[in-house]
């Protein structure tokens, strides 16, 4: 990341994985959304980035001509990937997130009821237990690495069991996601590195209960039809690789993010702490500010938009996170408002690919803050500067040094 | 006071029922539904403004009887 060449024009040769993005992405919105507002760049392949709600809230709906075939930023090589025998064994794809429809919502329709609000309640005091553990680990020494020794584990431990793998190798499962969303963002060799491994370990899991079914979120799924056929089983190693690579970065960068913010605003802080009837709007604003992540479309039609005009084989970015602080969308939209009353954030992204583990997430930062709050109220980063961010696709804090 | 849910934009976000459990419901799809018709009791005019105004799709209005 660190030896790209330094960005001069945000407006048309910008960077999403710039050192001074990552750390702090909010300016450059404000003044693209003043400038273009959409800007574009040469670099990584090729993008264009929507910085405005009202484009945002549009370009999710114009399917397929912004298709998620490809939901990454920088792309590979189709036949680089035909001839890899892990993934001609297993397959590539990650439904729902990179179908369109009409494959999208039959797949997508498999996935929600195992996440609807009744569905995640259930795993709540498991997340609550594992929260106090994870604390009850650290306590006595008065500091510890909020991203590493808490933030990171609340969504690799839940989702490990949700989906009925083996908790204890949680830490594996997340070095994975780390090399394949992290390093292998633009390195391309790690990320083929990292999907092979995730492939193959859930390719044998799901042959397995294919032979041997049991009461788990895979044998569920495999017994699943869609128009009368069972699910093909490379879709069903694609879903299951998707909710742990879709529900680890981007949570904990989420907890990580409120925890960073709390730990440097004690006014905030204190009054969450007081006044716990806000965690709910609290989340919601911590989620709008702070949202993490970004995914990309590939056109597939030409589109045009005011006096930009996306070409098919185009990248165009969803930056849901710069659209949450638009102020044509929000009252005082770089400002963190605890009980802010009106607020449309789309940081779960909207439409059709709405995030299916949305309801997950939701609980799991409830869980993760109440915990924290409860048994430590009072805490500040003890080194500011050594405070560092993954960004690009999902943004938030990998270290948080706290003392308390 | 009514409420209608516009079921072709509800995606799902679950933030009306969690807004206002007395007035919305979301079934395991994740589509939103008024309860009582839609109907509003004064008392919970203030709970089925905040769902609207908290909805990020715009899938529901206020509809005069
Ligand atoms: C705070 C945490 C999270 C954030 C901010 C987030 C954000 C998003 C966003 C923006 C999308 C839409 C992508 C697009 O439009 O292309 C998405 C999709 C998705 N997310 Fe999440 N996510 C989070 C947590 C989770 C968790 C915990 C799970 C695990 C179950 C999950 C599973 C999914 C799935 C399956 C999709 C694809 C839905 C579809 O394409 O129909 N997410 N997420
Ligand atoms: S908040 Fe809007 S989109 Fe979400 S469930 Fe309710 S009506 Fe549907």
């Amino acid at each position: 990341m660190g030896s790209n060449p330094p960005v001069d024009d945000w407006a048309t040769d910008y960077d999403i994985f710039d050192a001074s993005y990552v750390k702090d992405p909010v300016p450059v919105w404000n003044e693209l959304r003043d400038k273009c507002p959409i800007a574009h760049t040469e670099r990584w392949g090729g993008s264009w980035l929507p910085t405005k709600y009202e484009d945002l809230q549009a370009f999710v709906r114009m399917v397929p001509a912004l298709s998620s075939k490809n939901v990454l930023v920088v792309s590979q090589k189709r036949e680089e990937m035909e001839f890899d025998p892990v993934l001609a064994e297993y397959g590539n794809s990650a439904p729902p997130i990179t179908s369109d429809p009409p494959e999208h919502v039959p797949m997508r329709r498999m996935l929600l009821p195992l996440f609807s609000p009744k569905a995640t309640e259930a795993h709540r005091s498991f997340t609550e237990n594992l929260c106090h553990q994870l604390i009850d680990g650290f306590i006595d020494k008065g500091a510890c690495d909020g991203a590493l020794d808490y933030a990171v584990h609340i969504p690799a431990k839940t989702i490990a069991h949700v989906i009925g793998v083996d908790e204890d190798r949680s830490d594996e499962f997340v070095g994975w996601i780390r090399g394949l969303l992290e390093e292998g963002n633009t390195d391309l060799e790690k990320r083929n590195k990292y999907n092979r491994i995730l492939r193959r370990f859930f390719g044998e899991l799901v042959d397995a209960r294919k032979l041997a079914p049991r009461d788990d979120l895979i044998s569920h799924l495999l017994a699943q039809e869609i128009n009368g056929q069972p699910v093909a089983r490379k879709a069903v190693v694609g879903m299951c690789n998707l909710l742990l690579v879709a529900g680890i970065d981007t949570t904990w960068s989420s907890i990580g993010s409120a925890l960073w913010h709390f730990a440097q605003h004690p006014e905030h802080r204190r009054r969450l702490a007081n006044e716990p009837e806000l965690f709910p709007s609290a989340i919601e604003e911590m989620l709008r500010v702070y949202a993490p992540v970004t995914m990309a479309r590939l056109v597939t039609e030409e589109v045009q938009v005011g006096d930009v005009t996306f070409q098919p084989g185009d990248k165009v970015l969803m930056n849901f996170p710069a659209a949450n602080h638009d102020p044509d969308a929000f009252e005082d939209a770089d400002k963190v408002i605890l009980d802010r009353e009106k607020n449309r954030h789309i940081a779960f992204g909207i439409g059709p690919h709405r995030c299916a583990g949305s309801n997950l997430a939701r609980m799991e930062m409830d869980v993760a803050l109440r915990v924290w709050f409860e048994r430590i109220p009072e805490f500040e980063l003890s080194d500011p500067d050594a405070v560092t961010w993954a960004g690009g696709q999902v943004r938030g804090p990998r270290h948080l040094p706290f003392r308390f | 006071m009514r409420v209608k849910v516009n079921a072709d934009k509800c995606e799902g976000h679950n933030r009306c029922c969690a807004l206002a459990p007395e007035v919305f419901d979301v079934d395991d799809y994740g589509t939103a539904t008024a309860l009582n018709d839609g109907v509003v009791p004064p008392e919970l005019e203030e709970k089925a403004k905040l769902a609207v105004q908290n909805c990020p799709e715009y899938a529901i209005e206020f509809v005069k009887d």
